[in-house]
């Protein structure tokens, strides 16, 4: 009988500790997908940011740094330059990539670090309860923004994707979403090539995932799911919005 | 003749420190602009591209730090530097690499504060370099050089203990230590044994095991663990790693007592005070952390005065107190740091005369 | 024998390489030395200066309060720095931009050499920190003009190596005019 799937290689055979109908395993799924695709496992150095995905290193079969809240791009940095054969990826949440980390995440991508940085965009901070992010949704409620997020005093939604897509630096930057099998066949190509430019060394790589938070969104999985469609969607609409190696 | 002048090199003590590092076989530097340091990243701008190494200037000493510990976490030597302002910021990145148990160096010029302060010469961070700095409870080793030589030698040797010790270790020094020329024989690195670094990233191979470099400790138990660890391999250090310089201490009834550039200064008012009959002594730590208490200890069963001088309001004189016998006086001289603070050794002589004298 | 002086006048007056060239030479007499910069606020025009001690031992303290000899290069510095000249100390002036009569330090033995115009004579005013070096060596004694000559090509950039005679006969000019 022919096996149609599996576990990735790249990934333990362990349950995570994620909530029913988070996205994360979906997108902890990808990475390693695309890290067995190219077969480089053994030679991938991951770092951990702090947020629902700190635990990084107790679901991928990868040697994994833990970084401070928001420094894995310098922390990547450092790893990279001192051992420039390897496969270095970051893998970060929106509190810490595009808050307290948004120094880091910049200048990591102006110097085109040959590393891919995964970004996990599920508007809310999972780890610490359901605060407000950087790219909460106007007029969303949190746990920090229980009247709705106001852009008068709060700002508006930050789109990272576009944003680094301005830099000289960076090779490639895009959106997916794992809402549907159509965006998760979409997100798993992107996720590929994310990982393909630093297997040939084309320079910086930015893959954003929306995903889904129902614990702290309050929603059952199926209408947080929903939600990323209905909401997020339009806001951060889906696509590649820099691609100079045409990968 | 011409053998001294080959011999001897005449450089700044933060090109000392940058030449010493390359020689310790660190081929990765990460840091940010900052007065009275900016020598160091200057020298290896230049240097460590022609070796294989990398050199970045970081977007802030955060991120400086931070590439440290990714760098560091994947074995290599590697070194930041920055003066108080910068430091403070590294702080984080400082307690996440002791909690990871990361080696690394950071050399600390140390300017006025607090807030910007000013770049005179000034000792008032000894708290924050011999205290840990930063968050949760750790130490790091401290080193204090007194010359241009001992830049070279401290800064050497911080790789060494470092690495032996899991701890990241700290150069402190200031801006008259940091700016001034001298003489320097640039000693080849000294042969040390150095533990296999079996703990490092490096993409785990096939058939290896997983390596994680964390300081998330959540297990029952395992965060108290690790510091008790700790605090066992501070004793440790405490224990081997002690360093400190005497002179004229053996008749001596005052000791003075002084780290760094104070010390070189103090220097030159013991023997002023000698010159005039009196018997001083000067005891000068060269570790910070560990602190040589002993030598404190065993000095004050048979000298019962000290006089501490500090370029602050008195921060090491805590440890000289804790330090010496419990029937010994100290006493304290402090020019907290600043422009026109830095004492003459005139100045000192007259102190040390006062207090001899009373 | 421990040594020290100190350097002083206007930024651009090459009191820093003045004392760099001392450090070369005095290392160069198997001496090991320190020299401590300080600088004014501004590039050129402020003041510059520098303490420069040398022995055959342990330097001591790089911080001179009241040093033994002082090269004092414009007015404003004799006029801030020649009262703290250790009694008995010398001070060698530019007399052609210092008015050492403004001071009265009966202790202290000035020599004054016309270093503007020693170099201004030898072709560049710019040489006045070689003529000031010269006259060092000439009224202390401490150190040779064969070892700062020696030196010039440690303390100066290669390519301004080509200059080295031209700054062997400033230090020569420099140290005969204090012999006088």
């Amino acid at each position: 009988m022919k096996q149609v799937f599996s576990r990735p290689e790249s990934l333990k055979d362990i349950q995570t500790h994620f909530c029913p109908g988070c996205h994360h395993g979906s997108v902890h799924r990808l990475a390693a997908e695309a890290m067995d695709e190219f077969g480089v496992r053994g030679e991938t150095i991951g770092v951990a940011s702090v947020g629902c995905s700190v635990f990084l290193y107790g679901y991928f079969d990868v040697d994994v740094i833990e970084a401070p809240h928001g420094r894995a791009p310098a922390v990547a940095t450092g790893a990279k330059r001192a051992r420039p054969d390897r496969i270095v990826f970051s893998y970060q949440g929106d509190g810490d990539l595009a808050a307290i980390g948004t120094a880091e995440i910049i200048h990591a991508a102006n110097r085109g670090e040959d590393i891919t940085v995964i970004f996990v965009n599920n508007t809310t901070y999972g780890m610490t309860g359901g605060q407000m992010a950087p790219t909460t949704m106007v007029g969303q409620k949190t746990s920090t923004s229980p009247y709705g997020r106001d852009h008068s005093k709060d700002g508006y939604p930050i789109r990272m994707a576009e944003l680094l897509a301005q830099l000289e630096g960076v090779g490639f930057s895009a959106r997916v979403a794992v809402n549907s099998p159509k965006n998760v066949m979409q997100a798993k190509k992107l996720m590929k090539t994310a990982f393909r430019y630093q297997v040939e060394k084309k320079g910086f790589a930015f893959i954003e995932v929306l995903a889904a938070c129902p614990t702290n969104w309050g929603m059952n999985p199926l209408a947080a799911n929903q939600r990323v469609g209905d909401e997020m969607v339009p806001y951060f609409p889906l696509g590649v919005y820099r691609n100079t190696a045409n990968l | 003749m011409e053998a001294g002048l080959s011999t001897k090199l005449f450089v700044k003590g933060n090109e000392a420190v940058a030449m010493a590092s390359v020689e310790a076989g660190c081929r990765y530097y990460f840091g940010y602009p900052i007065t009275p340091q900016s020598d160091i990243p200057e020298y290896l701008s230049r240097e460590l591209p022609r070796l294989g190494g990398e050199f970045i200037q970081a977007e802030s000493e955060i991120g400086a730090i931070n590439m440290l510990l990714g760098a560091s976490a994947t074995g290599v030597r590697c070194m930041t530097s920055s003066s108080g302002p910068g430091i403070s910021l590294k702080q984080e990145g400082i307690s996440y690499m002791a909690g990871s148990e990361l080696p690394g160096v950071i050399v600390d010029i140390m300017r006025q504060g607090p807030g910007l302060g000013g770049i005179d010469a000034s000792q008032a961070d000894y708290w924050q370099a011999t205290r840990g700095g930063g968050h949760g409870g750790y130490r790091i080793i401290v080193l204090a050089p007194a010359s241009v030589q001992e830049m070279y030698d401290l800064t050497m040797l911080a790789f060494d203990l470092s690495d032996i010790y899991r701890i990241p270790a700290m150069v402190l020094a200031d801006s008259v230590i940091g700016q001034m020329k001298e003489s320097l024989v640039a000693n080849p690195r000294p042969v040390a044994t150095l533990p296999a670094k079996d703990w490092a990233v490096r993409g785990r191979g096939e058939g290896q095991l997983q390596q994680v470099v964390k300081s998330l400790k959540l297990g029952d138990g395992e965060m108290e663990a690790h510091h008790w660890k700790m605090h066992a391999r501070y004793q440790e250090l405490a224990d081997a790693e002690c360093r400190w310089e005497e002179l004229q201490t053996d008749d001596a009834t005052l000791i003075v007592t002084a780290f760094g550039s104070v010390a070189r200064i103090a220097r030159t008012a013991v023997a002023m005070a000698r010159a005039e009959g009196m018997q001083v002594g000067l005891l000068r730590p060269i570790t910070l952390f560990p602190f040589p208490s002993k030598a404190y200890a065993d000095l004050s069963t048979r000298c019962k005065r000290f006089l501490d001088i500090e370029l602050s309001t008195g921060q090491m004189v805590d440890d000289v107190r804790l330090s010496v016998a419990r029937d010994t006086e100290v006493d304290f001289y402090g020019r907290p740091p600043g422009a026109g603070s830095l004492p003459t050794p005139e100045e000192l002589f007259e102190q040390i005369a006062k207090n001899y004298r009373r | 024998m421990r040594h020290d002086v100190f350097i002083s006048g206007y930024g651009g007056q090459g009191v820093l390489l003045a004392g760099n060239l001392l450090s070369y030479a005095a290392i160069h007499e198997g001496n090991n030395v320190s020299f401590f910069p300080a600088y004014g606020v501004e590039k050129r025009g402020g003041s510059a200066m520098c303490t420069i001690v040398f022995a055959e031992g342990d330097t001591g303290s790089p911080v001179v309060g009241h040093p033994s000899v002082a090269l004092i290069l414009n007015q404003l510095s004799f006029d801030k720095y020649a009262a703290k000249i250790k009694p008995g100390g010398v001070c060698v002036v530019n007399s052609t931009l210092v008015d050492s009569t403004t001071l009265d330090l009966p202790d202290v033995r000035i020599i004054k050499v016309p270093m503007n115009q020693i170099a201004l004579d030898l072709g560049d005013v710019r040489m006045v920190n070689m003529v000031a070096c010269g006259a060092y060596g000439a009224a202390t004694g401490a150190l040779s003009l064969a070892s700062m000559g020696e030196a010039l090509k440690k303390a100066l950039p290669e390519r301004n190596h080509r200059l080295i005679p031209a700054n062997i006969k400033a230090m020569e000019a420099g140290a005969a005019a204090a012999l006088v």
